[in-house]
Parts: structure tokens; sequence; C-alpha cells
């Protein structure tokens, strides 16, 4: 009877393990981090994040119409879902005549035999009006244990009248073998249903969740550069990671528990109509109840628990300061106050969290409780109206069954609004970078071939926002085979020139050409690859020494890539490590040093084999000797190639063709370096601060 | 069942809270025990009430029903509230335990874990360890009860009966175990393959550049696709599972239940049972069951929590080995004398020592200079004046005391340092630079940061010496946080200065009108200065050149221009032999 409780337990077991997927990362996410709570910890139905939605119904169809080419299968879930809902919910029924048949049984072992039922009913009704003849009926029946009292012998007339029941009759087990095999029957039919429903709604999730993915990683390639500018990269990967997970998984329980849900509600008020309409109204007395609290309770512990979040995430940050400065820390004298901060924001989170466990704990105790009341009106009402003979056993039993199966997916479809919420929240962050706007669409022109490497600004007009121009009517030619070196101060526009140049950014105006041919005629990927890039920050992915530098050029054969390796020095050190080219370049890159990092890189380039070559030079400290190394073989790199290189070092720039002196967006001078010294410009002032200084206070 | 270190981890730390798990137990043994006692009474009804037509035996046994659930609901949220109070105080404490342990180590302690570990193990790991005490309050302690009682109930009311229970049981154990113990690797590889995943998304994000410049977007589609790919295989076969698991049980408990009617019918007809039992029996199963159930899934979380534990653990069983002094030094005469004498530092488990028999001093008003490649033992020997390491061998006095028996406070009021990684706390700018002086004035700020050649920028932000600064300082350039980093040391006025390749990110012309201006700022100070840079540590009075953690040369520039061949090479890489000669 108080199997209610468990069932309003049954539905978190499932989600347990499922919450549990995303725990156990190794990776610390702090502040925005949600569902650190492991299983069970969403929320106070262990679901949602507390995030709203912005726009909730058009969000909630585009999503539906991700669901578009499952469409069969969604059709064969409903349809699946509804048969195994109905077969359920039919079940309490069969076993209420079960039920019936057994107490008929037991009632009619021990009524007179011989008699039929309508004769032992009439007989019953007439001892108990004291008529005549009544005296000798009522003996009768005493004999075989039946009342005296005219009150209650009516009563017994009136059940007798509504059972199925042969007096002196015991239990009749073929009819009872009957209903019990029926109901196995449906039992296994339905949980068929329910396996195969399970099985394809599961593929169709996994499935349009793989395409949202695919979409979204597909659409990150038609982005321009400039959406990655404005978005932090850690929201971005966000998106892409915690939002799809999260849109899954209120996908996954939405689906396949909001719709037995809402079926198994309407199938069971139908049925409990049809058993009994009194008791119908008692046991939906419980839903307003049953809602109140879980709203009043489950607003209450929402807010605690984002409280909860809120405080999770400022601990974490203490904790993450005091670690990652740890030495600051005590250096400076502030273990003590940083031990203050932590116990108090310690104190905080244990608070807000004791406040969500314990509103989000009592829900199911009183769900139950409130359950166990209506449970406890059913039995009172439906043994007054048995023993009335208004009803049957049987049904009161069907009946209490059918009371307890309806407020689980009451509970249920509560908990779904939150759990939904969240994930329309999450899908609308998704749809965001689906709708962001995309780089004009590739021309289909082509490049001369092969390309001499020709490259000319042509009154070019640039700026990243509106309102500060940057780069404005620049001109600048680099004829083939020349290195030109651009140099300046931070912010002057060195970088920006590289990614005009890569066409990462598209002009306000003006124009750049390759070998005669504007960039914007031709395909992104035609003139990239015949740009090769060496960046300042050593972008490197997860994989071998080997596999980064053949990242350079798909199809390099193998020594070609030692080729490359040699020429940039990549071969040198490569040799003092353990395993040599298969050596992994992790995450953090911690087995190969800043300088060794940017001489794959440089290795990458030269396999690569451009006709123009984009160089940044580092500037930050590396290790000497590996410096030059990369020097040289930035040196070798450039040999026979067009070549802009961002210069620091003043052996790169003195050895350049061209040298342009940038400054706030424009050039300020062009020339080598003998002319730029002699004119005794920005480019001497800029010598004389940056290299005159320290060479002669190195050299002198 | 539990893992040693997950026992010894509860051990501790539940023992303040054994009076309040006592009364969980007590409260969820009384909610049990009204749970099922509603059954019977619920049979008592039909037998004596609806099959009597006693009319106020069933007001009076109702009324009694009414009255045992309040017992159990009050039960119930008396131990969930005692319950949230332990599990959260636990935590809380744990996370305290693991914090201030972490706060004890030295640097090199913190090193061996990494900084990212000890923070999940302080925050994640703690969190599960947390919800397994909170799920075992709430939960799981009921679930034994539950079955002993259902099944001291069953037998009580039909013995032959209770047979059905234990087939059930049984059944629902292996099924639920078999798919558990299917599911366990599946999360595993689960959570490594979103690993992967992430990584190839952040790969593909971060190095967008790289990937436009070489063209290679087909083959991040393709790396993608296949991360992707396996993922999504995952996921397919644990919903399977899942799928699988719930219409099973619901089936074996369904089955039962028919059992139980069909077997049930038997006993009644041969007068051994009454009709009430059987609908009380069937409630029992049912309990039984769900406990049964709730108990195994529950389970799935204890060995995650294990490892959690003993990744816990590790952290508390690590003592530091930078002691405290038993009887700590509290004052000293001396300022600014630091005497190195026959230091070594080798790392525990490792062969060769890191640094060995260095021996030299920093004197007020003089600068040492230490230079070296990668890897030449520099910025260890940096954390030993501040004590953040200890020497393995040797001795490291600061003001004519050794470190070991210097007040650990009074040692680091006497030293600015600019670590190598200039790290900035979130806050303000003016927040960071009273790191160390907390009462510093606006006009001190403002003079460290004309010295650190950082007060044009910070003008310059919108709210200068208010202006906000992000966790660990992104918001500002790497040569901003570097500037900050030298003005917070400023501030501090210390004696002693320890500069860790602190101008890296300097351009040459800053980085000279920095080092002139410092020159004035650090007079009576002694410095002690690590670079990479050959122009930086010219003006030196002495510098030291480390090579393989010795010191192969010692003198000034000139000195070693004229001597020493480590340190003419070194020179040499920073500047071609033209350049030079400019």
């Amino acid at each position: 009877m108080t199997q209610q409780k468990q069932q309003d337990l049954a539905p978190v077991g499932p989600e347990g393990p499922d919450g549990a997927v995303k725990v156990a990362n190794e990776r610390p996410k702090f502040a925005p981090q949600r569902r650190t709570g492991g299983p069970m910890g969403g929320g106070p139905m262990g679901g949602g994040t507390g995030e709203k939605a912005v726009n909730f119904l058009p969000s909630l169809k585009r999503l539906v119409s991700h669901l578009a080419p499952e469409r069969v299968r969604i059709i064969l879930v409903i349809l699946m879902g509804a048969v195994g809902v109905a077969l359920t919910v039919y079940v309490p029924k069969l076993l209420g005549y079960a039920t019936d048949v057994i107490f008929g049984g037991l009632i009619g072992r021990n009524l007179p035999a011989g008699m039929t039922k309508d004769q032992l009913v009439d007989a019953l009704r007439l001892a108990a009006s004291g008529g005549p003849g009544a005296a000798q009926v009522l003996g009768m029946l005493q004999q075989a244990g039946m009342p005296a009292d005219p009150d209650q012998l009516n009563r017994l007339a009136d059940m007798i009248a509504r059972m199925t029941v042969v007096p002196g009759q015991g239990i009749q087990f073929d009819t009872l073998a009957m209903w019990l095999l029926l109901a196995i029957a449906l039992y296994i039919v339905g949980s068929l249903l329910m396996w195969a429903n399970g099985w394809v709604l599961n593929g169709v999730v996994q499935r349009t969740i793989y395409e949202l993915r695919r979409q979204v990683s597909a659409k990150l390639d038609r982005l321009p550069l400039s959406y990655f500018d404005k978005q932090p990269r850690g929201e971005l990967l966000s998106r892409m990671t915690n939002d799809i997970d999260n849109v899954s998984q209120s996908m996954t329980q939405t689906m396949s528990q909001l719709l037995t849900s809402v079926l198994t509600l309407v199938g069971v008020l139908i049925m409990m109509l049809t058993v009994s309409l009194p008791l119908t109204v008692i046991a939906l007395v419980s839903i307003p109840v049953s809602m109140a609290v879980v709203a009043v309770i489950g607003s209450r512990s929402q807010k605690r628990f984002a409280a909860m979040w809120k405080s999770t995430g400022e601990l974490n940050a203490t904790i993450e300061e005091a670690y990652t400065g740890h030495s600051l820390v005590k250096v400076f004298g502030r273990q003590r106050e940083v031990g203050t901060e932590f116990a108090q924001r310690n104190e905080r989170m244990y608070d807000a969290a004791f406040g969500a466990q314990f509103l989000s704990g009592i829900i199911m105790p009183v769900m139950f409780f409130i359950g166990n009341l209506s449970y406890v009106l059913v039995a009172v009402v439906g043994g007054l109206r048995v023993a009335s003979g208004q009803m049957n056993l049987g049904d009161v039993q069907a009946f209490i069954q059918y009371s307890r199966m309806f407020t689980q997916p009451l509970t249920q479809v509560a908990s779904m609004a939150n759990l939904l919420q969240s994930g329309i929240a999450s899908a609308e962050r998704v749809f965001e970078v689906l709708d962001a706007a995309e780089r004009t669409p590739d021309a289909q022109g082509s490049l001369p071939v092969p390309t001499a490497g020709r490259v000319a600004f042509e009154n070019v007009d640039f700026s990243y926002s509106a309102d500060k121009p940057l780069i404005t009517g620049m001109n600048l030619v680099a004829e083939p085979g020349r290195t030109v070196a651009i140099v300046g101060p931070t912010g002057a526009g060195k970088t920006t020139l590289v990614n005009l140049l890569m066409r990462f950014y598209e002009l306000d105006g003006g124009r750049i050409t390759l070998d005669g041919v504007d960039i914007t005629s031709v395909p992104r990927a035609d003139l990239r690859s015949s740009v090769g890039m060496v960046l300042q920050d050593t972008w490197l992915f997860h994989g071998t020494i080997h596999d980064n530098i053949a990242y350079g050029r798909p199809g390099a054969s193998e020594d070609e890539i030692m080729a490359a390796a040699k020429a940039t020095y990549v071969d040198r050190f490569v040799h003092s490590l353990p395993d040599g080219y298969d050596t992994v370049i992790d995450e953090e890159g911690s087995n190969v040093s800043a300088g060794e990092k940017q001489l794959i890189t440089i290795a990458r380039a030269f396999l690569a084999d451009p006709q123009i070559l984009v160089l940044d030079e580092a500037t930050s400290s590396v290790d000497t000797r590996t410096e030059v190394l990369v020097q040289r073989a930035m040196a070798a790199l450039r040999r026979d190639r067009t070549s802009f290189v961002i210069a620091h070092r003043l052996s790169t720039i003195r050895d350049a063709d061209v040298i342009l002196v940038m400054e706030q967006g424009r050039i300020v001078e062009q020339g080598n370096h003998h002319d730029l010294l002699v004119r005794q410009g920005h480019y001497y002032d800029l010598y004389q601060s940056q290299f005159a200084a320290a060479i002669e206070e190195v050299a002198a | 069942m539990f893992s040693h270190a997950l026992n010894r981890l509860l051990g501790r730390y539940l023992k303040p809270y054994a009076l309040n798990l006592a009364l969980v137990v007590l409260l969820q043994f009384i909610a049990t025990m009204a749970g099922l006692e509603l059954p019977a009474l619920n049979a008592d009804i039909i037998d004596s009430g609806v099959a009597k037509g006693d009319t106020a035996f069933i007001w009076s046994h109702g009324a009694l029903m009414l009255g045992v659930s309040l017992i159990q609901v009050v039960a119930q949220i008396l131990a969930v509230w005692l319950g949230a109070r332990t599990a959260m105080g636990f935590g809380r404490d744990v996370r305290d335990a693991v914090f201030n342990r972490t706060l004890s180590f030295s640097t090199r302690e913190v090193n061996t874990f990494g900084a990212p570990s000890l923070i999940t193990r302080t925050t994640n790991d703690v969190q599960q360890v947390q919800m397994l005490v909170l799920m075992t309050c709430i939960m799981l302690i009921g679930a034994p009860i539950t079955m002993v009682g259902g099944v001291v109930m069953a037998l009580r009311t039909d013995v032959p009966l209770s047979a059905i229970i234990l087939v059930a049981v049984v059944v629902m154990a292996i099924i639920i175990g078999f798919i558990a113990s299917m599911m366990g690797p599946l999360f595993g590889l689960m959570q490594k393959r979103i690993d992967v995943l992430n990584r190839v998304v952040r790969e593909q994000i971060t190095g967008i550049r790289v990937v436009r410049a070489f063209v290679r977007e087909p083959y991040e589609a393709v790396r993608f696709a296949r991360a992707n790919a396996d993922v999504t295989e995952t996921a397919l076969k644990t919903g399977r599972l899942m799928a699988t698991m719930f219409p099973v049980v619901m089936l074996v408990l369904n089955v039962s239940s028919v059992a139980v009617l069909w077997f049930g019918a038997q006993r009644i007809d041969l007068g051994d049972m009454q009709i009430g039992d059987l609908t009380a029996f069937l409630t029992y199963l049912m309990q039984i069951l769900f406990s049964v159930m709730m108990a195994t899934m529950m389970l799935v979380m204890v060995p995650r929590a294990a490892v959690c534990a003993v990744r816990v653990m590790e952290v508390l069983d690590t003592e530091t080995t930078v002691a405290p002094p038993l009887q700590p030094v509290m004052s000293v005469s001396e300022r600014g004398e630091v005497a190195l004498q026959s230091v070594g530092f080798t790392y525990p488990g490792a062969g060769e020592p890191v640094l060995q028999d260095l021996s030299f001093s920093l004197h007020p008003g003089r600068m040492t200079a230490v230079i070296g490649s990668t890897g030449s033992g520099k910025s260890t020997l940096v954390n030993l004046v501040p004590r953040l390491y200890d020497a393995t061998a040797g001795s490291v006095a600061v003001d004519g005391v050794d470190v070991r028996d210097l007040d650990p406070d009074l040692l680091w009021s006497r030293i600015g340092l600019v670590p190598q990684k200039p790290y900035l706390f979130s806050g303000t700018v003016a927040s960071n630079l009273r790191y160390g002086k907390p009462d510093a004035t606006d006009d001190e700020l403002w003079r460290a940061l004309e010295t650190a050649q950082a007060a044009d920028f910070v003008r310059e932000m919108p709210d200068a010496l208010e202006a906000p600064i992000a966790q660990g300082g992104t918001n500002v350039s790497g040569g901003q946080r570097q500037r900050l980093s030298i003005a917070r040391a400023l501030v501090k006025q210390p004696d002693i200065y320890i500069f860790d390749d602190s101008f890296s990110a300097l351009d040459v012309a800053t980085d000279a009108r920095l080092r002139a201006a410092l020159a004035d700022e650090t007079g009576d100070a002694a410095v002690l200065i690590v670079a990479q840079r050959v122009s930086t540590i010219r003006a030196a009075d002495e510098i030291l050149v480390l090579e393989h953690g010795r010191i192969v040369g010692r003198g000034t520039h000139d000195e070693l221009m004229a001597t020493n061949a480590t340190y003419a090479e070194i020179v040499d890489s920073q500047l071609s032999a033209e350049e030079a000669a400019a």
C-alpha cells in the first residue's frame, strides 16, 4: 500500500547514474560550473539548473524541428508508449477481478451450500426484515456463522449481491488462473513495449545530438574570426560541451518521461472514473495539494540551490586563487586572511547547501504523506462503500492502485517543467552559435599557377569596430622573394596587417592582391595554402611531434617531414627526448619547452612550403640557446620566399629588404635600414630607444 | 565494501556527528516501521472492517492509519534535517581540513600535486563523498531497515509465501547487479570519450587561426566526427542499458505480485491466511524490492566516492616538508643579509640533484644576479630564500638566522617576491598592490607604480587604482601584469627583493627604464635577480652563472666576459657579433 513512497523514488534511480556522467571531470571549471552536485545534485527534482529560457516556445519549437529526420521513429515511440501505458493502466483492473474471485471464494465457502447467490440474498433480506419465516431462515443462517443483527444482515446481502460468488464453494481457481495469466501476459507485453520504446527513443535522441554537435562544429568553420574575438573561448567551448550535454540529458528524460507521464495521467484518470466517481473526486483533491506543496517548497529550494551554486562559485574562486598564488600568499604574509576568507565562504556555502538539500529532501516525504492521506481516505470511504454493498472489494483494491499510479506521474510532470526549462535555455545558447552571422561565401576565382608571391595592399581601410578606425588608405607592395619587416609599438596594427593578408578579416575599403589577383576573388583555402604562418603563440594539438609537423601539408612523405625537421633544428632536440618523434605534446606541453614548440611550428610551416610567409617573432623569454636555433630556422624558412615578419630582433630588421614602420594603423615610413637611419625619422627614434641603448649596454 | 581510504575519511570526519547519525538511524527506523505498519492496518480494515461490515472499525483504524502516516512524515523530515546537517557539515569540515593542509604545504608539495589537481580535490572530490553521506542519510540507511523490517513483517504474515520474496529479491539483485556491472565501465569510457571530444573542440577553437592558415578544416572535421561518433556510440550503449533496466525490473516486480496473488489464494483457500494479509503481503513485496533497487543504484555511487576519498586522503596524509619551527626565533638584529652555505637540493626519488654546493650571500644595497639556461635550477634557488622549499643539504640563513629556525611571518615580512609567472588576485589594482601592506596609502601605491613603469597605464584605466582585476590578472596584458607584480613587491618595502625572471615580458626600453628606477627604490635592500636577458643583469654587483645546478662562474659582467666561456656564450647568443659591435 505504501508502495507510493517507492514509486516516487523510482524515477530518481535511473537519473542517478545518468547524472554521474558529468562528474569526475579532472579539469576543474569554476564559478560558472553547474551540476557539481553529482547524481541527484541538480535541484529539488534532480534536474533543473535554475536557468530560464528567454524565448521558451519558439526555442522549443526549433529544438523539436531538429527531431524532424526521426519523425517516423517518434510516431512509433508515441504509439508504443500509448499502448504500453494503456496496458499498464488496465492491469490493476484485472488484478481487481482476481481479488474479487479470491474474496468471493472466501465468502462463498462460508455460505450455506445448495443455494444460488440470488436465493441466499433473498434469504438474508428476509431474515433481516423480521417478516414471516424470518426466524426459521435466521436460525439456518446463524448455523452457517452469519450475524443476527438485521442491519448487518442487510449489508451482507447488499455485499453478496454485488459479488461473484457461489454459496458453499471456495475459490474458483480456474477463473483466478485465467485473470492472473492474462495479467502476466499484459505485463510482459507492456514491459516489451516499454523496452522497445526506450531503445528507439535513445537512438532518436543520440542521433539528434550527434547531428547538433556536428552542425555546431561545422558552423565554427564558417564563422568569421571576429566572432571568436568577441566571444570568450571558454564560453564558446562551454556552449559546445556543457550546453549540448544538458540538451541531451533533458531531451532523454523529458521525451521518455513526459510522454508516458501524461499518457498515464489520462489513462489512470479514465480508469478511476470507470471504477468509482466519488472515489475519483477524493483522489483528485490530492492533486492541487501536491502541486501547491511542490510549488511552495520547490521554489524555495530552487532559490537555495541558486544561492548554493553562487557560494560554491565563490568558494571555488577563493580556493583557486589561494592555490594558484600559493607562494605569494605565503611570502606576502596573507595566510591568515586567506584562511579567514575561506572559512567564511565555506560556512556560507554550508548554510546555503544545508537549506537547499533539506528543502529538496523533504519534498518526497511530504508528497508521500499527501499520498498517504488520500490513500487513507480512499481506503476508509472505499471500505464503507464495500461494506454498504455499493462497491466490490476488488474495485477498491484497483482504485487504491490507481490512486498510487496517479501521484507519481504528477510529480514527474512538475519536475519535467524545470528540466525542460534548463534544457531549452541550453538549446538557446547553442542556437545562438548556429545563428551567428557567417563570413561571406568563397568566390570561385583562381590564383595564377605557379604563384610568384607579389603582394600588394591598395588603399586598404580596416577597423575592428566601426567607431575606432585603425588602418586607413594603406598602400604597400612586397615583391616576390623579398622580406618585409614590420616594426612599431604594440597596438600599431602589425598583427592586423597579417590578419588581413590571410583574409581572417574582411576589408572596409580598398583591396589586397596576390600576383595581381584580388584575394577576395579566390577561395580562402587557395589563398591560405599559398601563405605559411608562424605565430607567436605556438599552437600545437594533442598528438606526437611527428603528427604536428605533418599537419603542415597533408600527404607529405616521411622524407619530406624529416627534411623539414632537420632544416628547422627540430631534429636536434627530438633526439634527446626518450620517445623521439613519437613524443606526445600534451595540453600544457610541459615536456617540450616554449622555444622547442616554436621550432615545431616553424617546421610545420616549412613543410607546407608556401610562396609567402608570415612570421611573428617571439619576444618572450625562451631559453637563450634555443632562441638562436629559432632565429636560424626562421632565416632558413625565409629564403626565396616573400616574407612578412613582425620583427623584434635587430638582425631580422636589418636584413629585411623593406622595413615598414607602423604607428596607429598607418605606415609612417618605408625603406631599408640604412636609408631609414639616414632619414632620422620615426625609425631612427625607434632604433635609438629600443636597440641602441641595449646594444651599448651589453657590448660596452 | 568501502575502501580503506573512504573508511578512514568517513571515520575521522563523521566522528563529531556520531550522535546525529545515531538519531538519523533511529528516525529512519521509526519511519520505516511506520511505513510497514500501514499495510498491516489496511489488512485489518479489510479483514475486520470491510469483510464484517463494521464501519466503526473502519473509521477508527482509518484514523490510526493517519496517525501512523503523520509519525512517518515527521520522522522522515527530522531525518532529512539531521542528514543534511551531517552531510553538509562533514563536507565543510573536510574541505576546511584539505584547504588548511594545502596552505601549510610548501611550494614543493603544491607542485607535486599540481594546483589544478589540488583544486579538484578540495572541491569536486569532497563534494562527491559529501553526496554519498547525504544520500546514505536520506535514502540508503532506510533500505536495509525496510528490507529487514519488510521480511520480518512478511514472515509474520505468512511464512511459506515469503519464499516468493526470497526468489524475487535474488532475481532482482542479480539483474540489477549485472546491468550495473556493465554500466560502470561504460560510464568510465563515456567520461574519457567526452574528455577527448571536449579537447578536440577546445583545440579547434583555440587553434582557429592555425587551422585556417593551414587550411586544415577538413582534417579537423574528420577528427571531430570521429570523437563525436565515439561519444554517441557509448551514449547509445549506456542509454540502451538504462532502457532495458526499468522494464525488466518492473516485470520482476509485477510477476512476483501476480505470484503472490496465486499462491496466496491457495493459502487462503486452505484457511491458512486471511484475505487482508494478501494485500499487506503484496505491499511488503513492493517495499522490499524497491529498497533492493534503491540500494543497488545508490551503491553505484560508492566506487566513485571511494576514488575521490583516496585523492582527498592523499592530501590529508601529506606532511609539509617545510614544517614551522617549534621554537621560532621571533626577532633578529641584522637586516637584509642572506647567506647560502653549501646548499644542495634534490627532489625526492630523483637521482640528480637540482642544486649542488651553492654558497653565496646577499647584502644590503647590493644586487646579486643569477643567469643560466632553462633547467639550470634558477627557480629552485629562488624558492629557497623565502623558504618555499627547504634545502636538502647545507643551510640558508636570513638576517643571520637559519630560515628553519626563523618565525615564518618574520621571514616573509622581510622579503618582496616577484615570481616568474606574475599572478594577480581578483579585486582591484589597489587591493593587489596592498597585498603585502594592507595599510599602504594611495601615494605609496602611485610611487611604486611609477617605479615599476606601471603608472601610465593604470592612470589610463577607467577607475585607475580602483580598476577591477580579474582572477589571475587575465584582463591586463602580460607585460602589465608583470609590472603590477613588481609594484606589489615595492609597496611592501622589504629588506630583500627577489625577482624571478620578472622582466621577460617587457620590451627592452621599458626594461631599461624600470631597472634605472628600481635602483633608486631598492637602495638599501638586498636584491636577488634571476634573468634570461644579459642586459637586465649587466649592472649587478655580482653575477652567478648557473649550469646544471652548480655555479660555474661569478663576478661582474666585465670579469665574466673576459674569463667565463659559458657566460660569453650566453651573451653571444643574445646579440650576434655584428650587433654587439654596433
